[in-house]
């Protein structure tokens, strides 16, 4: 990643800065939903995603219950962020205000953050990562084969690459979640609370406004709402062989892709973006 | 031949000193992620794809490519990273797979079709000491982004998976 950004506007920062690292200074993005330019925002959204369950899953680096799960969260963070990279550089450059991915990673605030709220909740015991990772990988697959068909070609070329390895973590999670739910007393009991917690949080990742709307029409985006029943075949089918009940829809918090979010989120970005803060303009 | 095609092959012959760090048994090239190299401007410009999103010794191989470059009399190269099409084991030769076995990595094998069947079961793989397909997924995630951990049941050695994507 490039420093370049941070470090040019430091030396001016009073001003017209937009990477809002400076103490105190306003978000650059309003929090209103209405977008002035709908694909920078719709690649937020695609990106905060990945960035934020990245470091979600980071997190276990160290800790996992077993060495080849360890190994596992750590790697599949590692794609996430990767991608999460490769998504801000280009929603960087369709800003044009010349904010580099790691402005954009580390100089944004919670409120200016457009994940769903479903990847930002706290890790909790590894029944309810895996459950929420198979969760977000059972739609991220759809999501990457409609961007890797786009016009954007650049986008196009993320998200074909970014497929091939969604596809992995979902055979990954997928039976993993098939292991907890259809194990032993204590494993099924964890993965089904986890699967009734984090059930309401799906919904948001099938919503879709005018953003989405016209980053789809510009040929750089996603209709989330498009796939909603072809996710669910897939989630009922490995639930079913893990011998989990699907919840009932019915409670479902949104907010997060115009900055709306839970408290957890916040604090997770204190501890990501300490570093760079500290030492803004330091370089790898 | 035109000038500027063997000035082409010249720099990739160089950079066909350039090893993956990960798998130094493979160059660059062998491994796919060396696309191509543009000599038509004033500067040469080295194209090469990520393995992984995440590859973390993406850097390391760039470096070493503007530096081996220098070494070989060419100051002026820079890497241009690009993602489409997206990079696949398929690429890797029969004779870079070979490389692999003897080197203890069980070579990827064909990618499978796009088909979402996440519950599906895989192919066997064999082991590159014993050649036996008695053989274990202990991690589907090992070392590196593009490797699994698998164990031979019949000669009891854990091995390295190159992973099919």
């Amino acid at each position: 990643m490039s420093r370049e950004s941070e470090m040019g506007n430091r030396e001016s920062s009073n001003g017209g800065s937009t990477d809002g690292w400076v103490p105190g200074a306003k978000p650059a993005t309003a929090t209103s939903g209405i977008a002035q330019n709908p694909v920078f925002e719709h690649l937020l959204r695609l990106a905060d995603d990945r960035l934020v369950l990245g470091h979600r899953l980071s997190e276990w680096c160290g800790h996992a219950p077993i060495l080849e799960e360890d190994i596992a969260l750590a790697n599949i963070a590692l794609d996430l962020i990767g991608q999460a990279s490769m998504l801000l550089k280009l929603a960087g450059e369709v800003e044009g205000k010349g904010r580099s991915e790691d402005a954009l990673a580390y100089f944004r605030d919670a409120i200016e953050f457009r994940n769903a709220q479903l990847v930002e909740l706290p890790n909790g015991d590894f029944a309810v990562t895996i459950v929420r990772q198979f969760l977000f990988d059972a739609w991220d697959v759809l999501v990457l084969e409609r961007l890797a068909a786009v016009s954007n070609e650049a986008l196009a070329g993320i998200a074909a690459k970014a497929l091939k390895e969604a596809r992995y973590h979902l055979r990954h999670t997928a039976e993993w979640v098939r292991m907890l739910g259809d194990g032993t007393a204590e494993s099924h009991a964890r993965a089904q609370r986890a699967l009734d917690d984090l059930w309401p949080y799906t919904a948001e990742l099938f919503l879709a406004d005018a953003v989405d709307a016209e980053a789809v029409a510009a040929g750089s985006g996603v209709d989330v709402e498009s796939f909603r029943s072809r996710w669910r075949q897939t989630v009922e089918q490995v639930l079913g062989e893990a011998t989990l009940a699907i919840p009932k829809d019915g409670f479902a918090p949104r907010g997060g892709r115009t900055g709306r979010h839970t408290e957890y989120l916040g604090r997770m970005l204190a501890d990501m973006q300490s570093l760079a803060r500290a030492h803004p303009g330091a370089a790898w | 031949m035109t000038v500027a095609d063997s000035r082409r092959e010249e720099i990739l012959a160089w950079l066909d000193e350039v090893k993956d760090p990960e798998v130094p048994v493979l160059s660059i090239r062998e491994l796919g992620v060396l696309r191509d190299v543009d000599v038509s401007g004033d500067e040469v410009v080295v194209m090469m794809t990520p393995t992984y999103s995440g590859c973390p010794a993406m850097h390391a191989m760039e470096a070493e490519v503007v530096s081996t470059l220098a070494q070989h009399g060419v100051p002026n190269a820079r890497v241009k990273t690009v993602y489409s099409p997206a990079w696949t084991t398929d690429w890797i030769s029969d004779e870079a797979k070979a490389k692999l076995a003897a080197y203890g990595i069980a070579p990827p094998g064909r990618v499978e079709s796009d088909d979402l069947v996440p519950l599906r079961r895989r192919a066997p793989v064999e082991c590159p000491y014993c050649h036996s397909v008695n053989t274990l997924v202990r991690s589907e995630f090992g070392s590196t982004a593009c490797k699994a951990i698998l164990f031979c049941n019949s000669c009891r050695q854990p091995f390295e998976l190159f992973k099919a994507i």
